[in-house]
């Protein structure tokens, strides 16, 4: 397969949790989210509750698809950074380590500068995380074992049945 | 390229539907949209033109049920079937578990059908995916129009590889949960093997 699969352990989710939260207080921020560049929601930090978060996660990963497409066209390695100015709320969206997607949604008690700032920062951190994350499924991949017991070693054909009931 | 989350104990998968224009991949989605307990879906988004025709994707996601304490998630994606929407297909097919190919069945668009199949197998290859490790299935949809084309002749033509196929009449439903489960069915089990 072209892309490995991204897992994600307690541990880790916990990391990424820690820096969405950061980000979100410093930033001033209505709500900051974490999404892989397929479109899946990873984490969130803020109030989410009026936010339909899976479509969101789809959307904005189809948008940086998208921009990146007219990157290579123009002969781009990639746009990093997308913002959409609306009339209450901005989104600024930023691609980071080439894998994951972060989103920062705020108003007028942030601005721009503030949330380009604060991002920056994050964005550090979490190249490092999710290089972490790639070189430790390497890592396991190499040597064949586990870091956690798998949910799918015992999957019978009854499960995935029971699942179109 | 799925997604497995151990802390919110969720797996989530991608499945495209892949095919022509107008060969009823948006009609697949709708129908299962309609068909689902409302707990179990998020909103069907279409970014389509004012015609209806799908201008980069259609999204449906879909929260099967449990697999051993995990959360099994499905994230449904159309493409866009029209042959000048090429660049978007192939954004589309990125990270993707697997792929339902939709064909139609009236015997003046096959050779459309070949074209798409081929379009896919060479938007796969670039993404350093084979059609023939992937998890993997055909549809062959509106059966119930006159003129459609002969199974043997579509298998022939479409299905060089003998995957599972499945006759379809997408607006009724008929076919349309059976291509999807067998998909799933094959995703989760690639799951089994690598995990």
């Amino acid at each position: 397969m072209a892309d490995s699969d991204l897992v994600m352990y307690e541990n880790e989710f916990q990391r990424i949790d820690e820096e969405l939260q950061k980000l979100h207080q410093q930033a001033n921020a209505t709500v900051v989210f974490l999404v892989d560049k397929n479109g899946q929601l990873i984490a969130s930090a803020g109030d989410t509750h009026d936010i339909d978060t899976t479509s969101l996660a789809s959307l904005t990963a189809g948008n940086i698809a998208a921009t990146g497409g007219i990157a290579r066209l123009l002969g781009q390695k990639e746009f990093t950074i997308l913002f959409h100015e609306g009339e209450k709320d901005n989104i600024h969206i930023s691609l980071i380590g080439q894998r994951v997607i972060l989103v920062v949604i705020f108003d007028k008690r942030s601005s721009l500068g503030l949330v380009r700032l604060r991002v920056k920062k994050t964005s550090e951190v979490l190249t490092r995380l999710f290089d972490d994350i790639t070189s430790k499924a390497e890592k396991e991949k190499r040597e064949g074992g586990k870091a956690a017991e798998s949910p799918f070693a015992e999957i019978s054909d009854e499960d995935i049945d029971n699942l179109f009931k | 390229m799925s997604f497995i989350n151990y802390s919110s104990r969720e797996i989530n998968c991608k499945i495209v539907y892949y095919g022509p224009g107008l060969c009823g991949k948006t009609t697949n989605l709708q129908f299962i949209y309609k068909k689902t307990n409302p707990e179990q879906k998020g909103k069907l988004i279409s970014l389509a033109t004012e015609s209806e025709r799908t201008l980069f994707f259609d999204f449906l996601p879909l929260a099967l049920g449990d697999i051993r304490g995990f959360k099994v998630r499905f994230h449904l994606y159309t493409v866009p079937g029209q042959v000048f929407y090429a660049a978007s297909r192939k954004l589309i097919l990125k990270g993707v578990d697997g792929v339902i190919f939709v064909a139609d069945s009236q015997i003046e668009r096959m050779e459309a059908n070949m074209e798409s199949l081929e379009d896919l197998k060479i938007n796969l290859a670039e993404q350093g995916y084979a059609i023939e490790k992937l998890p993997y299935a055909v549809q062959y949809n509106k059966r119930d129009l006159p003129g459609v084309a002969p199974l043997e002749e579509m298998n022939k033509l479409l299905n060089l590889n003998g995957v599972q196929w499945f006759e379809a009449v997408a607006p009724t439903g008929v076919g349309v949960f059976e291509t999807l489960k067998s998909v799933a069915k094959q995703v989760l089990l690639e799951l089994k093997k690598h995990y």
